[in-house]
């Protein structure tokens, strides 16, 4: 993986120049809301990054739960600290959109809580690796990230179940898309997938290290009065 | 079209920023290990 990590940021950085060439140049401009709707390409595919990174933070979760592997809790971390990032372009792109379409920044919509809800639970897990000093701290946090994980499938079936302001999903909601728009769509949610997966990895191998030097720091501070005696 | 243009700028500058702390992280620690390996 080291080796191929030049090239896999290579390929994702010429994915992501075509994918936003795709959503500003080739998509044709929607006849409702105009050049707006293109925020679509990039809050949709963030949103779905941030799922993907949550899930797999419930799948280290439960793997550090079960075994106590300490690779699968710095998973854990690098994957809940990544998957708040897109998250944060979510909330920050749909307000963007929603101004000029609804007239207003923000509306208390189900799906729009959830999802600051959704955000506000990886905030607080990730506080609590950060700040809590208890030998007990990845166990916590692992049980805290389970319960968080049960706010995706109600973010996605909000607006399904029930009535709400957020559009309903035009693919896979019976809805037609123009294929030229369907293909930008596609290829910026393979470009933020790899964009995400790539970056989950460097903070996972950097949350290694880390672990790895914070050892040797704590074995060195044990070592020297023995040294100096 | 000025909020599109915000979206997406705002969109990279949140990755950049965030790109940016784990550079300087991983240099912090690099420094760290090469205090360690001098210590040693």
């Amino acid at each position: 993986m080291k080796r191929a990590f030049p090239i896999l940021a290579i390929l994702t950085a010429a994915l992501l120049s075509y994918g936003l060439y795709q959503a500003l140049v080739v998509a044709p401009t929607e006849k409702t809301m105009g050049d707006v709707q293109r925020i679509f390409y990039y809050h949709v595919p963030s949103a779905w990054t941030a799922g993907v990174l949550f899930f797999v933070n419930f799948l280290a979760s439960i793997a550090y739960l079960i075994w106590r592997n300490n690779k699968a809790d710095a998973l854990a971390v690098a994957s809940a600290e990544v998957g708040v990032v897109f998250c944060t372009v979510v909330l920050v792109t749909g307000p963007i959109w929603a101004k000029p379409v609804w007239g207003i920044w923000w509306t208390w919509d189900l799906r729009l809580t959830l999802t600051l809800v959704l955000w506000l639970i990886y905030v607080s897990y990730l506080l609590l690796r950060r700040f809590s000093t208890s030998g007990q701290t990845p166990v916590i946090a692992a049980v805290l990230a389970i319960f968080g994980t049960l706010d995706i499938p109600l973010v996605y079936f909000s607006i399904w179940f029930f009535r709400t302001q957020h559009p309903q999903p035009v693919i896979g909601g019976g809805g037609s898309i123009d294929p030229r728009m369907l293909h930008a769509f596609l290829v910026n949610l393979i470009a933020f997938t790899c964009f995400g997966a790539l970056v989950c990895w460097s903070r996972y191998r950097l949350e290694v290290v880390r672990r790895d030097v914070e050892e040797t720091q704590a074995l060195e501070s044990l070592l020297e009065p023995r040294s100096a005696r | 079209m000025s909020y599109l243009y915000a979206a997406y700028v705002i969109t990279w500058l949140i990755h950049i920023g965030y790109l940016g702390t784990l550079v300087r992280r991983y240099s912090r620690l690099r420094n760290e290990m090469e205090e360690l390996k001098r210590q040693q």
